[in-house]
């Protein structure tokens, strides 16, 4: 096991946000996180790394404790994606993508570095984009280039927050397949929040659906994706068709009443 | 545009990389030989004319003797009298320019510049009250000195302080910025409006910023407070990378991001408070070099560090020049004169950028 999460409970302001959340996380899987806006998905996973700090609750990192890590041990294991990029000023991407490299290096960045973000992009196939800057290229591309970052980083574990939030359904779909090549192919775990709920049902190996901040359903998308779990959390009538791979949700509308 | 013929490959990525870092390599050799360019012109002008190569030889005599032959008058002239204060445009104008940048990439804000932190209304108000009451902190030569530095960090540290309290986020640290400074100016205000005519008049052109007061002692504190500072600040840029990407990137990136905040806000006031004290505050330099350099070089704060300081270094000196030579023998405030020089520059550049973004 790689991650485990154990009660954690964290409040702004002391309104509550997340309480009584127990998750694990195992090598080589995609744990998907839905729920409405609001329930505290971004807060768990920035709980995880640590961004924020949990009242209560430990979450142990191939069993030890994180809140025991410094900030730089942490980095060389878990990698953050967020939803877009933050930063008003300019920046190359490959500059961004050599900063995932931080947690390595010194104030120079060595040839070896250069060369590992040189692979990393030509894996993700953004070697054409490696000097423009950041600010130029498609909301698609921008998320290449966090993905690329985190593994950069040579985390473990990449947290992604709503990585197809602002996306075309291409670049939905391109995002969601370099996600599963890299999962399958270094053996490394991710844990993404996300909203649409089909792309969740077909790239998940299990799921975690929040409401209001507790976990409501956990397991794998057919059994925590039904018509009375939709229902319960997001208050949508929903269709739910199970005659393909993974369930398939057709919205109809919202419940009244 | 996914679909391209010619993929690049690593090896051509890699030798347009470096040749990127090369330009800014090559940027910063061409800002040091312009500098030292306006400065020997500097040198060479005022009420007694010298050549250039007086110039030059003069102040190399001092450097390496016995090689060069400069007359009295060049020696006098250019060591008691314009050295000093060209030195102090280099050393302000650079630690200005450093500290504006690093100003911007710590609070994510293109329009924050050294005296964000209300240095320069702290500065104000201890140079008004010494000169108007006579009252300050340390007697003699340096009371307005001493005054101006020590109420510019008060100023500051109160805002780190409450800021600290509430997380220490750009946002705070900007508005706590505006509220101290407007304290400041209304404290200052009110002793002005109690003030002598005369004194008035000298706290106001105290404020504006000049290169008058300039001497070698000064010099040798501004510099030692820049070799205390600038390698610090160096060391730390790649981190100010990663917080002008993001507080969340950056922490999750191994920065711990509140406590790198505050003391790299710590140093760079400390450095900002060196300069001001001494020359009053020198506007506009701060703000627009670090927005010139990133014109040029991109945003990697490695390259706009250093870059930022010589933009300042040159714009200050070359300000200066104009201020001294323009309606010779009066001497304009270069602090002024910075602004009428770097203003028309700054405006030409923002409507040349194809750009959106800072």
């Amino acid at each position: 096991m790689k991650l485990k999460v154990n009660n954690i409970e964290f409040a702004y302001n002391s309104i509550p946000v997340l309480e009584n959340i127990s998750m694990e996380l195992n090598s080589a899987e995609v744990l998907g996180i839905v729920g409405p806006n609001g329930t505290g998905k971004s807060t768990l996973i920035r709980c995880i790394d640590r961004i924020l700090n949990p009242e209560r609750g430990s979450i142990l990192l191939d069993d030890h404790n994180i809140s025991k890590m410094t900030r730089m041990e942490i980095a060389r294991k878990l990698g953050y994606v967020p939803q877009s990029i933050a930063g008003v000023f300019p920046a190359s991407v490959i500059d961004t993508v050599l900063m995932g490299r931080r947690p390595y290096l010194g104030w120079k960045s060595s040839k070896e570095d250069l060369d590992y973000v040189l692979e990393v992009l030509e894996l993700l196939g953004m070697m054409d984009f490696a000097m423009r800057d950041i600010n130029e290229i498609s909301g698609g591309q921008q998320q290449k280039v966090l993905i690329a970052r985190a593994l950069a980083q040579k985390a473990d574990i990449l947290l992604l927050d709503e990585p197809t939030s602002n996306l075309d359904i291409r670049h939905q779909l391109e995002v969601m397949e370099i996600m599963k090549g890299i999962v399958k192919n270094k053996g490394i775990s991710a844990i993404m929040a996300l909203h649409d709920l089909n792309l969740a049902s077909r790239y998940a190996d299990r799921m975690i659906m929040m409401k209001e901040g507790k976990i409501f359903a956990a397991g794998n998308p057919a059994s925590v994706l039904t018509v009375e779990n939709i229902k319960q959390v997001y208050g949508v009538q929903a269709l739910v068709k199970n005659d393909v791979e993974r369930p398939y949700i057709v919205p109809i509308g919202p419940v009244t009443g | 545009m996914e679909t391209k013929q010619h993929t690049l490959t690593k090896e051509e990525v890699k030798i347009q990389y470096n040749k990127f870092i090369g330009r800014k390599i090559l940027l910063i050799f061409f800002l040091l030989a312009s500098i030292i360019l306006v400065s020997g012109i500097s040198a060479s002008l005022g009420s007694a004319n010298l050549s250039i190569w007086e110039t030059y030889s003069s102040i190399l005599n001092r450097l390496f003797p016995a090689y060069f032959e400069p007359g009295w008058l060049a020696d006098v002239c250019i060591w008691n009298l314009r050295l000093p204060r060209i030195s102090m445009g280099i050393v302000a104008g650079f630690g200005l320019g450093v500290a504006g940048c690093v100003m911007q990439a710590l609070l994510k804000n293109p329009l924050a510049s050294p005296y964000t932190l209300g240095i320069s209304s702290g500065a104000g108000f201890g140079a008004s009250l010494a000169i108007l009451t006579g009252a300050g902190i340390i007697g003699g030569d340096y009371l307005v000195i001493g005054n101006a530095f020590i109420f510019a960090l008060l100023c500051s540290f109160i805002i780190l302080g409450l800021s600290n309290r509430k997380g220490a986020t750009p946002e705070t640290m900007i508005l706590a910025g505006i509220a101290m400074m407007y304290l400041f100016a209304a404290m200052t205000t009110i002793l002005q409006y109690f003030g002598e005519a005369e004194a008035v008049k000298e706290a106001v052109f105290w404020t504006v910023g000049d290169l008058d007061r300039a001497s070698w002692p000064r010099v040798t504190i501004i510099t030692g407070a820049l070799v205390c500072c600038f390698p610090l600040l160096m060391f730390k840029s790649l981190d100010l990378n990663l917080m002008a990407a993001g507080d969340e990137t950056a922490a999750s990136l191994g920065v711990n991001v509140k406590r790198t905040r505050i003391i790299l806000m710590a140093v760079t006031t400390l450095l900002v408070a060196c300069i001001v004290c001494f020359t009053g505050t020198i506007g506009f330099i701060g703000l627009v070099a670090p927005h010139l350099t990133r014109i040029v070089i991109g945003g990697d704060n490695r390259f706009v560090l250093p870059v930022s300081g010589l933009f300042g270094t040159l714009l200050l000196i070359s300000a200066d020049l104009v201020a001294r030579r323009v309606l010779a023998p009066i001497i304009l405030p270069v602090g002024a004169i910075t602004v009428f020089m770097g203003a028309p520059l700054f405006l030409y550049m923002i409507m040349k950028r194809k750009r959106e973004y800072w």
